[in-house]
């Protein structure tokens, strides 16, 4: 479990539009990285290709490399659904299938995935939700529907969801920006524990969580709004939020801009 | 601080208020003007119809036989028949009589309602019943599922009796046969249009075309399939045929509904998949159809109703019978419209008449039916929240 993530030489277009420039980065396994930067600078976009969701919107492409523990994510016959059970993604609202209960929905990847025994699915339902600190909570109405749940139960849900296919890492695209302070607290535990088992990647708004749960942290600027972003610069997070080496990252940080 | 009388907190009188009761009250008008030819029809129907679904006229089927048949066959020659020429059913009898105390002539038939004579058109003697009117039969009725289990047949419009059967296997096969080919493909292709083909130019085409397909008049598909299968192929007039016309009714009804159904689905939901490791097909049918299943399948169950109100297809390509037939192949077939649109000719008076009110009210009970089917698989499929 866990691999390392080696970007190079990104550049993402939607269309003819180039969305971020050249970025090259390494993500450690075991470990929390946090993207942060101002709107539109790129970080969600980089999070995307890393299990190549970006497709999804008509007219992404990319180029440059992204190696998953050396395997090249864009080589030549990589299929993208199964690039995507080994990266599991999270995302900024909380998305439970509407139709499914909160059993079904944990389980979906694995059974949409093919796997029938009972067994296994409720063993992976309970671990998953476990791991979610959510196993409480819902254990006594595992039937009823996942959208009766609060906003913050609703997304440590999804990420029950996303880990109970056992993926080797975990995107989380602004996973708490629709929450309350409480719950982000929940799932920053969440993250936390994760990182145990997960090569956790997180992009956020908020420079106070990125602190409280990263090791690395990334910082992506815009040079003017319509030019593609790019890395500024990417270190522990101690030393970005202490000393970065960039002038924009600490203009940045300490909020004089964006 | 203001002093009192800076801030106007007080309801504007004049022309405010004038245009606020103005409002409402068109409002209320509109609401009420509409709702009252829905009420009127629904009381029409309803009221006509009624009775003839669950109750069936009293025992004057029973068959009497005359042992005298009467020499004069004129109008004026009147037979009296009594209880006692009853002397059981008999079906070969060359003259059936109602039981009871009227005269009736051969060959003419005493109207229940108004005790009138009237001629059998067929001219067959004796094989119209007619009704002992002092008894005032015929506003007695008996719970019986008569309706629903005996077709028209032989019973004559100007007779009570006779039932639906015939025209609902009809109505039924044409819902089977056009749903069974357009729902397939509506739905299929929604989800082509909304899922692979989004934006792209052959969604916007297909969609222009289903858009006009949607007004395309019933009479006009049915002289299309008239000209390709009856003229240009050789086909019979057959169900089938107006099966097939009637598809191309369904098809921009169920695939219109559906694609609008795919498009409230959020596009999260899908991205939720994908991030799973779930092909697309796969998304689609566990992911997609479900989240929309309440709205595709009240858009099937709105395009049967339509398909099995309409008429002018079974005008042009089916002959309408009054008798049982189970074959869809069959140039011959009932259906509960083409049953009303011949009862429409009838004078009011007729028991055939209120057949067709009957038929009617059967329609509106099956599309009905169809709807709250429609609602029960929504529910059904609904978890509950807390």
């Amino acid at each position: 479990m866990a691999k390392r993530i080696e970007v190079s030489d990104l550049n993402v277009y939607y269309g003819k539009f180039q969305a971020v420039k050249d970025v090259a980065l390494t993500v450690e396994p075991r470990s929390v990285t946090a993207f942060i930067g101002p709107s539109g600078c790129g970080k969600s976009t980089v999070l995307r290709t890393l299990n190549r969701m970006h497709e999804v919107i008509p007219g992404a492409y990319c180029t440059g490399s992204v190696l998953l523990d050396g395997a090249d994510l864009y080589a030549d016959g990589v299929d993208p659904v199964a690039v995507r059970r080994l990266v599991g993604m999270v995302f900024q609202r909380p998305n439970p299938f509407p139709a499914m209960s909160i059993y079904d929905n944990v389980v979906a990847g694995l059974r949409l995935n093919g796997v029938r025994d009972k067994g296994v699915l409720d063993e992976a339902a309970e671990r998953s939700l476990r791991a979610a600190n959510l196993w409480t909570e819902v254990k006594d109405r595992l039937g009823r529907a996942g959208v009766g749940l609060s906003g913050g139960q609703q997304q440590r849900l999804c990420i029950a969801r996303a880990i109970a296919v056992s993926p080797e890492v975990l995107l989380m695209d602004e996973p708490c920006s629709a929450l309350d302070p409480i719950s982000t607290l929940a799932i920053e535990d969440l993250i936390q524990q994760l990182k145990d088992e997960y090569t956790v990647v997180i992009v956020t708004h908020n420079m106070q969580q990125a602190a409280r749960v990263s090791d690395q942290t990334a910082f992506f600027n815009l040079e003017a709004a319509g030019q593609p972003g790019q890395l500024v610069e990417m270190d522990a997070t101690e030393k970005i939020f202490s000393n970065p080496s960039v002038k924009a990252t600490e203009d940045y940080i300490t909020g004089r801009f964006g | 601080m203001s002093g009192p009388g800076t801030l106007n907190l007080q309801r504007p009188t004049g022309r405010r208020t004038f245009v606020d009761v103005t409002m409402r009250v068109l409002a209320w008008l509109a609401a009420g003007i509409a709702i009252v030819p829905l009420v009127w029809i629904l009381y029409t129907v309803i009221s006509r119809g009624a009775p003839l679904l669950f109750t069936a006229e009293p025992d004057y089927t029973r068959v009497c036989t005359i042992a005298d048949r009467p020499a004069d066959k004129s109008e004026a020659a009147f037979q009296r028949v009594t209880e006692s020429d009853c002397t059981g059913a008999n079906p070969d009898a060359s003259y059936r009589w109602v039981v009871g105390g009227s005269y009736v002539a051969v060959g003419e038939n005493l109207r229940a309602d108004t005790n009138s004579v009237s001629r059998d058109p067929s001219g067959r003697a004796g094989t119209v019943v007619g009704m002992p009117g002092s008894e005032g039969a015929g506003s007695i009725r008996t719970p019986s599922l008569q309706w629903w289990t005996t077709d028209l047949g032989a019973t004559p419009d100007q007779v009570p009796g006779g039932g639906v059967k015939h025209a609902l296997i009809g109505t039924l096969w044409i819902g089977l046969i056009s749903s069974v080919i357009a729902v397939p493909l509506g739905i299929l292709g929604a989800v082509y249009l909304v899922e692979y083909a989004r934006g792209k130019r052959s969604a916007k085409v297909v969609s222009f075309l289903v858009d006009i397909l949607t007004g395309v008049p019933s009479i006009v598909a049915a002289l299309f399939v008239y000209a390709v299968l009856i003229t240009t192929l050789g086909w019979s007039r057959s169900t089938l045929a107006a099966g097939l016309a009637l598809v191309l009714l369904m098809l921009p009804t169920v695939l219109r509904s559906t694609e609008e159904m795919l498009k409230l689905v959020p596009d999260s939901l899908r991205e939720a998949s994908y991030a799973l490791g779930v092909p697309k097909w796969k998304t689609i049918l566990s992911v997609v159809v479900p989240t929309a299943f309440k709205g595709i399948a009240t858009g099937v169950v709105l395009g049967m109703a339509r398909v099995m109100g309409e008429t002018a297809p079974l005008l042009i390509l089916l002959n309408y019978a009054r008798n049982t037939n189970w074959s869809p192949l069959s140039n011959t077939m009932g259906s509960l419209p083409t049953m009303i649109a011949n009862a429409a000719n009838l004078p009011q008076s007729y028991p055939g008449a209120d057949r067709g009110w009957g038929a009617a009210l059967t329609l509106i009970l099956l599309v009905m039916g169809l709807n709250l089917l429609a609602r029960w698989i929504g529910r059904s499929g609904k978890l509950k929240e807390r």
